[in-house]
């Protein structure tokens, strides 16, 4: 390729498995990308919030009158205002409500108290700090295990004595609910049969999924024709536009969501957030259009927190290695408000695929939900409902049996395995696995890194005082959310659609549901569209995120776009070709029987001479249409998944531990995903790199702390420690190939696999390399001084 | 109060307050290619070059501080529609998801290649390591900084099969 022409689109018919680039990357390199802090629309005003200083206060007084006197200031707002118009609680999607602006009390530090409305940026900031807000301290809660003391402080006042909730009976004032799936009776049965248990605790620490660009919106409501368009950094730009109309009471065709260029989501943009509420409430109330975008200590410390699950569980085996029983007990910390994202009839997630990828023939999981005096959130980040933490969960355990039963984790995981024979498999707690080879993916993994020679290089090393270990995950994922029978939010089935439009020169529109970040949904849609129809994939354009144009859809996060909308993708290309067909038959005058779909041509029957083109059908559907049939060439498919999809992976690290500072030196990970069918092998690896690297920087340094006053300890990025590329290690990527079956095209998904499957895998090397030491579990982040105190504790020496 | 900045070679008069940043002043300006990512000059998707031959956060100094000083952004790499060499790359290696990281670490990339033409991956690695990306585990914003330094050491600007 010369660089004096530069020739970014990929041209041609370009279907499955070809790893042709990506086509949105043209105005992104250039700096031409349209985020939404790039937005300015004219008169626009600007919103900063004011934010509490305490995790817990009784609000006394907030006086804005300093404020107001501030030039270019217009208004501030405070809950008072909001409840004039209905909106100072909104309800969440895990059926709970939240405060848009504290009413009364702040239950969390930097919950926002008041929106301050100016005609510029920095008078909106100064607007804010004037906002002078009395506060009376109370006591806090920032422990999960101390917020059911019976002696706890009441958080939620306004549901304090309501002992019914969202999701079943509440034991207590910080109580939120209670769920359980399995059978508990004969769980610890088995339990008690079993020859070897062993017993758990291990914590998923809160997490942020901090995408460089920061939340934010727009809102424009126009007066004269009452219709409130809202450009939003979000995930679901059609659940928003439903969710704003049910909170508003604006008709829902008055209302335009679009979401513009995402930089980077993670989970983090799926929420309706204050902020949001209040830029459109400004914006209706001042007739103006109203711009917010958080600032990075917003964006950390009051948006989308992620796990927070402090887990118990018990395992029985038999002597020689066969897992027969689990047993789960997780306290989850959900802050302030329930503001948990998962499917409605899912209040823990999919936690409950937690038995992972072995056969495990009894379990029993269960989960209680608390308030604490923190943000709320309890979002997907790179994450399948909190398939991350049920991952983690199981691949820290099987590493702890097998240290227990003194046997090899990859053997204890070869012996344990779901056979391929037993798929379609029903796991003991009611999910039905689609499809998985997990030996082969294990030993492709096992061959690449070469286990058994660094298992030798471990035990000389060791034997020499050096420090080396090797952690293994197998782990199996839940994705692509979800099948109506059981999957919705807030009612809303959780289907996706798309639209495919071809135009009379063979070029096309290509529509969906979902909202790309990154993900290359502009490319990959192009090339299932391209393999269906054999249209150029340089002929195809795909929009997302606009909800006046766009299909419905619930948006993509957890996975689910290939699994839900690439198949709508690929079932409305069918349709269209069944179509086609009929068209192709009229031009190629035999009929439609003797018509056959061979090369991404249509071809008569026996007669490989006699074809015509999808470009060919296409011109003649608008100019040329059999008599009787309708003219054109669109539809729109709304696919419905039968079953979620399972992919499944196999990862290998290799960490060497420095004695004397405790740094922890990743030297090699390799990373085996089974995705199912690949649509694009480049965007796959490059998902799979990112991915790991998020699960890196939760295993090894990112962590939202607090202080026993509920103080955000990690408030920005100098706290909040993100890797760079100086500490990211090499990834070695690889796949196996185990289609799903119900899929229309056999793809699973990939996106959140490596952020699901590796932290394990990393713990587990850190814990292998000290295990002689009689180091059993480390909880994450597992920072060098953590290391460095367990070596010092063990009286190792440092050289 | 009013100052004048040059901006890929534009002399452009802008409306500032004494504390506004040059970042702002740059996006404000209309070249919305150069982000802003935090608040403690941590993550670099506001980097621009000052002078042709350092790279800065411009989130870390004053748009007045820039008054005098040319400034290169992301908008002013490409010479009309040939792309820079490492612009090309970054598409080529798959070097960017979603693109909010990708004008900085250009920008970043362009500096560091004019100090050192033939950087290791361990050089690139240190010398990228004020830019976050969240989106790509750096692998591929490596190998594109390695096929860049190729293709600007290639007289013809030629390099890098398809
Ligand atoms: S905006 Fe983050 S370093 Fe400048
Ligand atoms: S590509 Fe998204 S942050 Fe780098």
């Amino acid at each position: 390729m010369s660089v004096q022409t530069p020739n970014l689109e990929p041209k041609g018919i370009q279907g499955l498995g070809k790893p042709i680039k990506r086509k949105e990357d043209a105005r992104f390199i250039v700096g031409k990308g349209t985020y939404l802090d790039d937005i300015n629309l004219p008169g626009m005003l600007y919103m900063a919030l004011v934010h509490s200083p305490y995790a817990h206060a009784k609000i006394l007084n907030i006086d804005a009158s300093e404020a107001l006197k501030i030039p270019g200031v217009k208004a501030v707002i405070t809950a008072k205002d909001l409840a004039a118009a209905g909106l100072s609680w909104i309800p969440t999607l895990a059926g709970d409500k939240q405060m848009v602006l504290a009413d009364g009390k702040v239950l969390y530090q930097y919950q926002e108290v008041a929106a301050v409305f100016a005609e510029t940026r920095q008078a909106a900031a100064d607007g804010a700090a004037a906002v002078q807000v009395e506060y009376e301290p109370l006591p806090v809660v920032v422990d999960p295990y101390k917020a059911t003391d019976p002696d706890a402080p009441v958080l939620r006042e306004d549901i304090k004595d309501k002992m019914e909730g969202a999701h079943g009976p509440r034991r207590h004032h910080n109580h939120i609910w209670n769920w359980s799936v399995g059978s508990k009776e004969e769980t610890e049965k088995a339990l008690a049969q079993s020859e070897v248990r062993i017993k758990q605790h291990m914590v998923y620490p809160r997490s942020h999924p901090a995408p460089l660009e920061p939340c934010g919106c727009i809102g424009d409501m126009n007066k004269a024709t009452g219709r409130l368009t809202v450009y939003m950094t979000t995930q679901a730009p059609h659940a928003i536009r439903t969710v704003l109309s049910l909170v508003t009471g604006i008709p829902e065709n008055n209302i335009r969501v679009i979401s513009p260029d995402i930089g980077g989501g993670f989970g983090n943009k799926v929420p309706v957030y204050p902020g949001y509420v209040c830029a459109i409430v400004g914006s209706i109330v001042l007739g103006a259009p109203v711009k917010w975008v958080e600032t990075r200590t917003e964006n950390l410390t009051t948006t989308g927190f992620a796990r927070d699950f402090h887990m118990d569980i018990e395992i029985g085996a038999t002597k020689d290695g066969k897992v027969t029983a689990m047993k789960v007990y997780t306290l989850a910390d959900h802050g302030a408000f329930d503001a948990a994202a998962d499917p409605s009839k899912y209040p823990a997630g999919l936690f409950s695929i937690c038995t992972g990828s072995y056969d495990f023939q009894k379990a029993y999981a269960e989960v209680d939900a608390v308030y604490t005096n923190k943000a709320p959130g309890g979002v997907a980040y790179r994450c399948s409902f909190r398939v991350t933490e049920a991952s983690y969960l199981i691949e820290r355990s099987m590493d702890v049996l097998a240290h227990e039963l003194k046997m090899d984790p990859a053997e204890l995981r070869l012996k344990n395995f779901i056979r391929p024979e037993q798929f379609p498999y029903p796991s003991a707690l009611g999910w039905t696995y689609d499809s998985g080879d997990y030996e082969k993916t294990l030993k492709v993994a096992l061959e690449r890194i070469g286990y058994y020679e660094l298992r030798k290089e471990q035990a000389e090393k060791r034997a020499r005082g050096e420090l080396m270990g090797i952690g293994i995950s197998t782990f199996t994922e839940i994705v692509g959310a979800g099948p109506s029978k059981d999957f919705d939010i807030l009612g809303i089935k959780m289907f996706d659609g798309a639209e495919i439009r071809v135009h009379p020169s063979g070029s096309a529109i290509v529509r969906a549901g979902t909202r790309h970040q990154g993900q290359g949904h502009e490319t990959t849609w192009a090339q299932i569209v391209s393999e269906e129809l054999g249209l150029d994939v340089d002929k195809i354009i795909v929009e997302e995120g606009d909800t006046d144009t766009a299909p419905y859809g619930l948006g993509t996060y957890a996975s689910r776009s290939t699994p839900t909308a690439g198949g709508a993708m690929a079932l409305a290309a069918r349709r269209i070709r069944e179509k086609a067909k009929k068209i192709a038959a009229h031009l190629l005058e035999v009929s439609e029987n003797d018509v056959e779909w061979v090369d991404k041509k249509f071809v008569v029957k026996g007669v490989p001479s006699k074809s015509v083109t999808m470009n060919e059908v296409a011109f003649a559907a608008y100019t040329n249409p059999p008599p009787g049939l309708e003219p054109g060439l669109e539809t729109t498919y709304y696919y419905d998944p039968p079953n979620l999809t399972f992919p499944h992976g196999a990862y290998v690290c290799v960490v060497d531990i420095d004695k004397g500072t405790g740094e922890v030196k990743v030297r090699r990970f390799v990373a085996i995903d089974d995705c199912g069918t690949i649509i694009n092998p480049m965007i796959v690896e490059g998902q799979v790199h990112g991915g790991l690297t998020e699960g890196f920087a939760i295993a090894f340094m990112q962590e939202i702390a607090f202080d026993e006053q509920g103080n955000h300890l990690a408030s920005n990025f100098t706290d909040y420690l993100l890797p760079t590329a100086l500490e990211t290690p090499r990834w070695e990527t690889g796949h196996t190939v185990t289609p799903s079956p119900h899929h229309p095209l056999g793809a699973k998904g990939v996106g959140e696999s490596p952020t699901v499957g590796s932290p394990a895998a990393f713990v587990n090397a850190v814990v292998d390399a000290l295990a002689h030491l009689g180091v059993r579990h480390i909880d994450m982040p597992i920072t060098r001084e953590k290391v460095w105190r367990i070596l010092r504790q063990s009286g190792i020496d440092s050289f | 109060m009013e100052i004048t900045l040059n901006i890929n070679g534009t002399e452009k008069k802008l409306n500032v307050e004494p504390r506004t940043l040059l970042v702002q002043a740059i996006r404000d300006a209309g070249l919305t290619g150069t982000h802003i990512g935090c608040d403690s000059s941590s993550c670099g998707v506001c980097t621009v070059v000052l002078d042709g031959k350092t790279a800065v956060k411009s989130c870390t100094m004053f748009a007045v501080q820039a008054e005098g000083h040319s400034i290169t952004t992301i908008e002013g790499l490409a010479q009309g529609d040939k792309l820079h060499p490492l612009q090309q790359a970054f598409h080529d290696q798959h070097g960017l998801q979603c693109g909010y990281c990708t004008p900085g670490m250009i920008m970043a990339a362009y500096v560091l290649l004019q100090h050192n033409p033939n950087p290791s991956e361990e050089e690139i690695r240190f010398g990228l390591s004020g830019n976050l990306c969240r989106c790509t585990g750096y692998q591929n914003i490596v190998k594109a900084v390695q096929q860049a330094a190729q293709m600007l050491q290639q007289p013809t600007g030629a390099a890098a099969d398809d």
